[in-house]
């Protein structure tokens, strides 16, 4: 089990407590289909992902990154079994949708630049350890499934 | 993977506004490493202090940017243009080559911070792709 400190409790429950799901969603979505355009494979009922500003005006990209941060809710309010909070959702994207877990991780890496932006000079050393630390349990857990 | 002449101009145009705080992005970015990776820690155990904005951190990340500077300024052959530095790295420092990919990425956290406006998804995957470049071309006489 993983364990967290108060001080690593605080610190994420802070950074989502004040994120703006619709702003942020969609531009760690969007980076990550620019950055890793493997990615793109998973969307092609999506439609036009043709160029980056394609891309960045995608309103199923938009509203597919608003629902994928939302899903990370269910970690904040399970910190303390995250690996069976995910167990579902692993089996889905293992079984049903067939993402290889490694996109988790630059999902994951693209998320974390993307609150970097936002959050500039606060978004400190022991606050983007914390963070990721978090990630990586979320990371692990969804891969966790795939046999 | 190759870098195309867009990658280049967009990593030489970004530099320029980058080189103005070449310092402060090559400290913090190394500040970074050392806290949020402290495996890295293993490579500085000599230094006196390896805390965020200490003296060997600043001059450290001082002397990493100074090595990115040569990289852009030989974008158009790495290989060759950073040969010295990855005999350097490969017989002198003999730092294992997975750890290029944990500095690229807090560089890239770094500029996120300090540029939010420039350091667009484009300018990302450029940036990206660069440091992937850099890190072979180091890797180039490991073995």
């Amino acid at each position: 089990m993983v364990k967290w400190t108060d001080e690593e409790r605080k610190v994420i429950n802070n950074i989502f407590s004040n994120l703006d799901y619709d702003d942020i969603g969609p531009k760690a979505l969007r980076r990550c289909l620019v950055v890793y355009p493997w990615t793109q494979r998973h969307f092609s009922s999506f439609g036009d992902l043709s160029s980056p500003a394609a891309i960045m005006k995608n309103a199923k990209v938009a509203a597919h990154g608003v629902k994928v941060l939302h899903g990370l809710d269910r970690a904040l309010k399970n910190m303390d079994n995250i690996k069976a909070t995910y167990t579902e959702l692993s089996i889905l994207h293992s079984e049903k949708l067939h993402v290889d877990p490694d996109n988790f991780r630059v999902l994951a890496d693209c998320l974390t630049i993307t609150i970097a932006a936002k959050m500039g000079d606060s978004f400190t050393a022991a606050t983007q350890a914390i963070f990721q630390k978090f990630l990586c349990v979320v990371v692990s857990a969804l891969g966790r499934q795939y046999h | 993977m190759s870098l195309s002449d867009k990658d280049k101009t967009a990593v030489k145009a970004l530099w320029g506004k980058i080189s103005k705080s070449a310092d402060v992005v090559g400290a913090e970015a190394l500040g970074r490493m050392l806290v949020v990776y402290p495996q890295t820690k293993t490579y500085f155990a000599h230094w006196p202090d390896m805390s965020p904005g200490s003296e060997p951190v600043k001059a450290h990340g001082k002397k990493v940017m100074g090595g990115l500077t040569l990289a852009v300024s030989k974008i158009d052959d790495l290989k060759a243009g950073l040969l010295e530095l990855s005999e350097q790295h490969a017989f002198t420092l003999r730092v294992d080559p997975a750890n290029f990919k944990i500095l690229s990425h807090c560089i890239l956290v770094e500029l996120a911070t300090i540029f939010p406006k420039e350091f667009t998804p484009e300018a990302h995957l450029s940036y990206d792709k660069f440091f992937t470049a850099v890190a072979l071309a180091l890797a180039e006489r490991y073995r």
